[in-house]
């Protein structure tokens, strides 16, 4: 290029012509960029949630086993047997139990966190939230099974401090208890807890981050005592971080059949019925509406958090 | 004349940093008072000292004659307009400006009566429904200004809250908030670094640097009669003449400060007290601002625009007024 020019002239091969055009045109590169995650998005994930709606909306023969393709709400009306409402009502309710024990311990956690912890500490911070991650899921569950078992060591350790009768007493209580913790909801709910509860910590924590410290400056000096501040500026501010953490614990929880399965007592929740549905007894029909229900459910509670204005701050 | 702040030889250390040291303050009830220097230089957290956000590590604060050491800010009558703002996101103008009453208590009707009141104070009726997002940097400024007002404070204090305003806007503030001052007769404790803000705004300023109040007094008096070389720099822009030059020409054989505006140009030889050459010439508007070396000495002088403008590399006469030249400490930078 000679000194005298200050606009260069076109350049010559494919690549560079190509992003001289690009250049031109942002909105070419961008649809490139977007085209293959849509049309995954479109055609794999809503696709296949669509087909598996559609299936809900079958039946099965009980005499040949076999689909019938036609529309009927018979599945439905099948869902809402009693056994079937009991396995969502402990599902619905587990997970409701699960996201408030997670937003009650993840929340100091998170703001302790965001507020104080600085350079090492929060580097920290992050490793102890996300080291859990880093293991195999099935290792974890299998690990607790082990800690919550009558053989186990939390079970060793509260006989050696001698509170082996307030453990008695809580797994005396009728439905959360059993014989052990590792055979009773308590349990379940122990696991559940513990591996859920990175999701709630880390979008409560990014939603404290971005609460400016003077915020909170000022609604003391406004004179706002602590539990004030808290009330009308920290928690109205954290609640869409807390919003987003309970969909993942509430959603997790609904959906999984790998942890009731190995801790917990035998009766089956949402997960563990799509699974022995769609599987064993081949009722495809019937998973189907089984997968509908956390669906419709986690709408609801969108809508819900919505309306009681939890993302008002965004 | 009743004491509103009152500081006894207050330090506050973060960590080895002495970010105010040994200072000692009096600002009078109903005054108009400018805390000016660098960043870094402890004003800010003398402002914190008096809201409460900060507690001292040495040293005694009193406020309206009563002590403010372990006394949160929410137990004091003194409220505080953010540099940041610091207004709520998730409340609407209204509900930022009733909040303080509503903690303490207020019913709806009542405090948002208040609020009414205080918006129209800083002239923002008609917003009261608005985000703090959806308003401009000087709407947000008065916003804050009301929410602080509302509480009907003893002392307000004010950090940096121009500092975000482009300067028009930042120039229409400063007569603004001087009339809402004299209007409400509240004490106004103002943090700035810009002095054409404090020396236009204060009825008395202090000057800090590291930490330390280097010199307080009236505007007149820390303009005309700057203290040390750092003031004389940072009030304004000053020559500084060493000793011997200064005794040359009028002065005490000590470091003197001179205004540029202080001194007159002429052309011929007459009434001159030292001749020079132009080495740089600035056209400013309203005056033209000149650097003229004198004797190995580059000194700015600032002249009217309108008269006849002298060109780099002409040879000038230069004269002051001995009284002009202002004798700084020997012992302070």
């Amino acid at each position: 290029m000679s000194a005298l020019t200050a606009v260069a002239p076109p350049r010559d091969g494919l690549l560079r012509r190509l992003s001289d055009s690009f250049f031109r045109s942002p909105r070419l590169l961008l649809l490139l960029l977007l085209a293959p995650p849509l049309l995954w998005l479109g055609v794999v994930y809503l696709g296949s949630l669509f087909a598996l709606l559609l299936q809900s909306f079958f039946s099965i023969d009980e005499f040949s086993g076999l689909i019938r393709h036609e529309l009927t709400l018979k599945t439905y009306g099948e869902l809402l047997q009693s056994a079937n409402l009991d396995i969502i009502l402990r599902t619905v309710l587990m997970a409701a139990a699960v996201t408030l024990a997670a937003a009650a311990i993840g929340f100091p956690i998170a703001y302790y966190a965001a507020r104080y912890a600085r350079g090492r500490w929060k580097a920290a911070f992050y490793l102890a939230v996300m080291l859990p991650l880093w293991s195999s899921y099935l290792v974890r569950v299998y690990a607790w099974k082990l800690i919550l078992a009558k053989e186990g060591i939390l079970n060793w350790v509260i006989e050696a401090v001698g509170l082996s009768w307030l453990l008695e007493l809580v797994l005396a209580i009728p439905v959360i208890g059993g014989p052990s913790l590792s055979i009773s909801y308590l349990g379940t709910f122990l696991v559940f807890l513990y591996i859920w509860l990175p999701f709630m910590i880390l979008p409560t924590q990014a939603a404290l981050e971005r609460v400016p410290a003077s915020l909170l400056d000022a609604s003391s000096d406004l004179g706002a005592r602590p539990r004030q501040t808290f009330r009308n500026v920290i928690l109205p501010l954290a609640l869409p971080g807390i919003v987003a953490g309970s969909i993942f614990t509430f959603s997790l929880t609904l959906g999984d059949y790998i942890i009731p399965q190995i801790v917990g007592s035998s009766r089956l929740f949402i997960g563990q019925a799509v699974y022995t549905h769609q599987g064993t007894a081949g009722n495809i029909p019937l998973a189907a509406a089984f997968t509908v229900v956390p669906i419709v459910i986690m709408c609801a509670y969108l809508w819900a958090a919505k309306k009681l204005g939890a993302f008002n701050a965004l | 004349m009743t004491i509103a702040v009152k500081f006894e030889k207050v330090s506050r250390h973060f960590g080895a940093v002495r970010a105010v040291d040994s200072v000692d303050l009096e600002v009078a009830e109903g005054e108009f008072f400018a805390m000016l220097g660098p960043s870094g230089s402890g004003k800010t957290t003398c402002l914190r000292l008096i809201a409460g956000f900060e507690q001292p590590d040495g040293g005694h604060i009193e406020i309206f004659g009563a002590t403010a050491e372990g006394v949160p800010p929410y137990r004091r009558n003194v409220n505080t307009v953010f540099q940041d703002y610091a207004l709520f996101p998730h409340l609407n103008v209204l509900d930022n400006v009733a909040y303080g009453l509503m903690v303490k208590g207020v019913g709806k009707a009542e405090r948002h009566r208040a609020a009414l009141e205080a918006l129209a104070l800083v002239k923002l009726e008609g917003f009261g429904v608005r985000r703090p997002a959806q308003l401009s940097g000087g709407q947000r400024q008065r916003v804050a200004l009301a929410r602080a007002l509302v509480n009907k404070p003893r002392v307000l204090l004010l950090d940096e809250p121009l500092g975000a305003l482009d300067l028009k806007l930042r120039e229409q503030m400063q007569f603004e908030l001087k009339a809402l001052q004299q209007a409400l007769g509240i004490t106004f404790v103002f943090v700035t670094h810009d002095q054409g803000e404090a020396l236009s705004m204060a009825d008395r300023l202090a000057v800090f640097n590291e930490g330390r109040i280097v010199q307080t007094g009236t505007p007149e008096e820390i303009y005309d009669r700057p203290r040390t070389r750092f003031v004389a720099d940072f009030v304004g822009s000053a020559n500084l003449l060493p000793p011997d030059f200064a005794a040359r020409y009028g002065g005490p054989r000590a470091w003197c400060s001179l205004r540029p505006e202080k001194i007159a140009l002429t052309s011929g030889a007459e009434g001159a007290l030292c001749r020079g050459k132009v080495a740089a010439v600035g056209f400013q508007g309203a005056s033209v601002r000149y650097q003229v070396d004198v004797e190995g000495q580059r000194l700015a002088v600032v002249a009217q625009a309108g008269g006849t403008k002298l060109e780099a590399g002409e040879e000038v006469g230069l004269a002051w007024a001995n009284s002009a030249l202002n004798r700084l400490s020997e012992s302070e930078a």
